[in-house]
């Protein structure tokens, strides 16, 4: 927790900073093992003709929620087949309750007169949500809508979670997740994530679920996705790349850490902490991908999951910026990535990237918005958005996936140099009002790593803390 | 080794007209108005000087000195002075777990005729001393001194003259009843409207009954009163709607029209073996066929305090294969229309049956013509113990009425529970 978030926490803080209007960031609760996806009560609602309230319920049940709906006949039934022993709701039964978790399925949304829903919903209730609680909607992609006043309406409802992202304060976040027709038995994964502590730092994000997924197993071990499987992290040696080797090998994972000789007794140190293995070479070697795909192929039969997490920066203003500046940021942060993922997937069925594998690249707000300074860096995390769209439907082939995480103001050793003055409109210019920790970031490459998000392809998700910046 | 059973029959009933709170009947103790309900029994089935196998009843606001109020009414009314009595409490249940308790040493062959109902007077309150004061002169009284004795009752102060006053609220949560049901009601989505329309119904039904006679043989006039009190034949959804609501804050639906007010009066009722009832030449009005009790765990659970029956009726019907449609008349108590609302409601949601009744399909819904036809407690008041008497005597009565049937009553009680029956003609 940065000092000003503890200042404005202590009793004294918190007056001050009422008084002078000053941000008031929470402290964010997040995941702690064995902890339940969510603490308190959940609200389920939906418009009426929805697709989504039979496997909401299902997905609720099987993490044991504690959930209320409105009396609506479907929305009752769905939660009685689901095995749900759901309190009743009414706008007028929720003055002295507090929700951990609002979700509403608003596919039942065909014309922008039905948008009033949400309203209906969401009005009585956003001020009922706990600290660091849950908003989410879900919705059908409008690329999949079948009629044009369904496609207007559900591409509106991306406008209402990103304002309510802005208005629902006290460390509570607001996602939009549209789920293709056919994806409905997909859920599970992105609704846990969503739901749980580890999604603290992301909010007003739009995810599409796709229907190529593949099923979760129904002896899923949620507590370790990835046992079993073999995770490649790349800048694994330090900050977000050792949090998220961390977070992969406590889902279960042997995690491949991979850094620049120069920092191998770092990345070493990393690998013996986690079990895993250390990788010592450099990604812009023109050898490096045939390395790595042999040594992958040779010690573990293959990867699961690939995590392009390497990533420089060599910040100057584009008229005093040398060509090696650029050049060195465009090679480690964009290039690489290309052709390490190239001779991962090479070879059809032969691959080293594993059938159902994950691939997550990192990006960058930066490559979002854009930032004084970084034309090099921001041009190479915008290329990196550029390989998820290139690269998705390929790996959907072959039940793969490509995502990448863009992350936002995250403390790290990086951002404690910058100054001060930035540094605070970094944490403050958002709707969390802090900056995020790098295990946000893993948390996030966790969920596109799993097993059970076999249908999130070609997302870009921003660990942000819904940042001002490029929003 | 299987007891022998038989069948317990209601015979008839004879109540008082139910008097507000500190109006007609401010000066009549509890022991008075059930020693008048009892005679009028005597007197409608001719029973003076009989010695009859029990009388059951209670009271739920009884002073201590009372402590053997249905023993003391038989010996004051014209029942031999051999006729046993015993009192039981059971909230608002009291008055139906009676006659539950009467019907079964029927059915054993213990008894062959008796006595059930109930009491409750909120005018004549039991007043307590100071709980204060009253430790005071314990301490008191267990010194052996004089001077020990002066010692402790010096610390006698003036605050100490206030009383104790009986509370309407429940130990284990501090909530008056009717802030219970309001959370109950908002949560089952019962709307003002639909409260309102009940509590006229019944004021309608009850106005009725007394015009075509139907209370003749079951009410008995009082120190001046000979209908109900708190009836308004005259009543009107728009008069109902301009009341304020009383529990559930300023956005609540629960008002003084559509929550039964504070009430006094008495009722019993006479349940007897088909034999007797032969011999003595009396018709039998209906069979008590069968009783339930549950219980819900309103202070650490998630269930209403007033939701009991919703789940003891489902147990009833399967112990008697019948389903919520099996029945011509039903008769829910309206402690609080929303009450009565909330608990149709639960029967016909799929959640509330699948998960918290077990049962594969929902109950479903009453036909709403079949129910309280004769005017509930809305209409009639509600004194705590003296409703199931009123029920029993008069359920019987319409079921015999209409040349025979079945019909369903449901009694919530404070503290999480809930008495339902089963009568049949």
């Amino acid at each position: 927790m940065d000092r000003y978030t503890q200042l404005v926490n202590t009793p004294v803080g918190k007056r001050v900073a009422k008084q002078v209007g000053l941000p008031k960031p929470v402290p964010l609760k997040r995941h702690v093992p064995g902890a339940p996806v969510v603490d308190g009560k959940v609200l389920v609602g939906g418009a009426p003709g929805g697709r989504l309230a039979g496997p909401i319920a299902r997905v609720l049940a099987s993490i044991g929620a504690d959930v209320a709906t409105p009396l609506r006949p479907d929305l009752r039934a769905a939660a009685a087949e689901a095995g749900l022993d759901a309190s009743p709701w009414t706008p007028k039964a929720s003055v002295d309750h507090r929700y951990a978790a609002l979700v509403f399925d608003a596919t039942g949304i065909a014309e922008s007169a039905q948008l009033e829903e949400l309203h209906a919903f969401f009005g009585p209730t956003i001020r009922q949500v706990k600290a660091c609680g849950r908003a989410i909607v879900l919705g059908t992609p409008p690329e999949s809508a079948r009629k044009p006043g369904e496609r207007v309406a559900q591409r509106a409802l991306e406008g209402f979670t990103r304002a309510m992202g802005k208005e629902i304060g006290r460390g509570a976040t607001v996602q939009l997740i549209y789920v293709e027709p056919g994806a409905e038995g997909e859920i599970a994964g992105t609704l846990r994530f969503f739901l749980s502590p580890r999604s603290a730092f992301v909010s007003a994000q739009v995810v599409r679920i796709g229907a190529e997924g593949g099923k979760v197993p129904s002896d899923f071990d949620w507590e370790r996705p990835l046992a079993g499987k073999v995770a490649l992290v790349t800048g694994a040696s330090r900050g977000i790349g050792a949090a998220i080797a961390a977070t992969l090998a406590r889902d279960g994972a042997h995690v491949v850490g991979l850094d620049v000789p120069a920092l191998e007794d770092d990345l070493k140190a990393v690998a013996a902490g986690i079990g895993g293995s250390a990788l010592a070479l450099d990604i812009t070697d023109p050898e490096a991908p045939r390395a790595i795909a042999s040594y992958l192929k040779k010690e573990h039969r293959g990867v699961d999951v690939v995590v392009h997490n390497a990533g420089i920066t060599r910040d100057r203003t584009l008229g005093r910026m040398d060509a090696d500046r650029w050049n060195a940021v465009i090679a480690v942060n964009l290039s690489s990535i290309e052709r390490i993922t190239d001779a991962l997937i090479e070879g059809g069925r032969r691959a080293v990237l594993n059938e159902g594998g994950r691939v997550v690249c990192v990006s960058s707000i930066s490559g979002i918005a854009g930032n004084a300074g970084q034309t090099n860096y921001a041009t190479s995390k915008a290329g990196v958005i550029g390989i998820v769209d290139a690269y998705a439907p390929a790996l959907a082939e072959r039940g793969a996936t490509i995502n990448a995480v863009a992350p936002g103001f995250i403390e790290t050793q990086m951002t404690a140099k910058v100054p001060i003055a930035i540094r605070e409109a970094g944490r403050r210019m958002s709707s969390l009002s802090q900056g995020g920790l790098p295990v946000d970031v893993a948390e996030t490459i966790a969920w596109f790593a799993s097993p059970a998000s076999g249908g999130v392809n070609g997302n870009v998700v921003r660990v942000c803390g819904q940042s001002l910046l490029g929003a | 080794m299987t007891p022998a059973s038989r069948r317990a029959v209601v015979l008839g009933g004879n109540r008082i007209p139910f008097a507000r709170s500190d109006s007609a009947y401010k000066k009549a103790s509890n022991q008075d108005m059930l020693t008048a309900a009892l005679d009028g029994l005597v007197e409608r089935f001719d029973l003076a000087g009989e010695r009859l196998g029990d009388v059951v009843a209670g009271a739920v606001l009884k002073h201590s000195r009372d402590f053997n109020l249905t023993r003391e009414c038989v010996l004051g009314s014209r029942l031999a002075a051999e006729t046993p009595a015993y009192d039981i409490q059971q909230a608002c249940g009291t008055g139906l777990e009676a006659a539950i308790l009467v019907a079964n040493k029927i059915a054993l062959g213990q008894i062959e005729v008796g006595v059930a109902g109930g009491v409750d007077t909120t005018s004549d309150a039991p007043l307590a001393i100071n709980e204060d004061l009253r430790s005071i002169l314990l301490d008191a009284n267990r010194e052996k001194s004089t001077q020990g004795r002066l010692k402790q009752l010096l610390r006698v102060r003036p605050q100490h003259l206030a009383p104790a006053i009986p509370r309407n609220e429940e130990p284990r949560t501090g909530l008056s009843m009717g802030e219970h049901q309001a959370r109950t009601a908002a949560e089952w989505g019962i709307t003002r409207e639909a409260q309102d329309e009940l509590a006229l119904r019944s004021h309608l039904n009850l106005a009725a009954a007394y015009e075509r006679g139907f209370q003749d043989d079951l009410v008995t006039p009082y120190l001046g009163l000979e209908r109900d009190q708190n009836l308004r034949p005259d009543s009107s959804l728009e008069k109902l709607a301009k009341l304020k609501p009383v529990f559930g804050g300023p956005e609540g639906t629960m008002t003084a029209a559509n929550s039964t007010p504070l009430s006094d009066g008495a009722a019993v009722a006479l349940l007897a073996s088909e034999e007797w009832a032969k011999a003595r030449g009396i018709a039998p009005l209906a069979t008590f066929v069968d009783a339930e009790t549950a219980a819900v765990d309103y202070v650490n659970g998630r269930e209403g305090l007033l939701m009991a029956p919703a789940y003891a009726v489902p147990r009833l019907l399967e112990r008697n294969g019948l389903s919520l449609q099996d029945f011509d008349l039903y008769e829910i108590h309206e402690a609080f229309a929303s009450q009565v609302l909330s608990t149709l409601a639960a029967w016909e949601d799929p959640v509330f049956c699948t998960q918290r009744l077990g049962r594969k399909q929902p109950l479903g819904a009453i036909d709403r013509g079949k129910l309280n036809v004769n005017g509930s407690s809305l209409a009639a008041g509600h004194p705590f113990a003296a409703t199931g008497g009123r029920i029993v005597a008069a359920l019987a009565k319409a079921l015999h009425e209409r040349g025979g049937g079945r019909g369903l009553i449901s009694i919530c009680a404070a503290g999480g529970q809930g008495v339902v029956a089963i009568l049949e003609a």
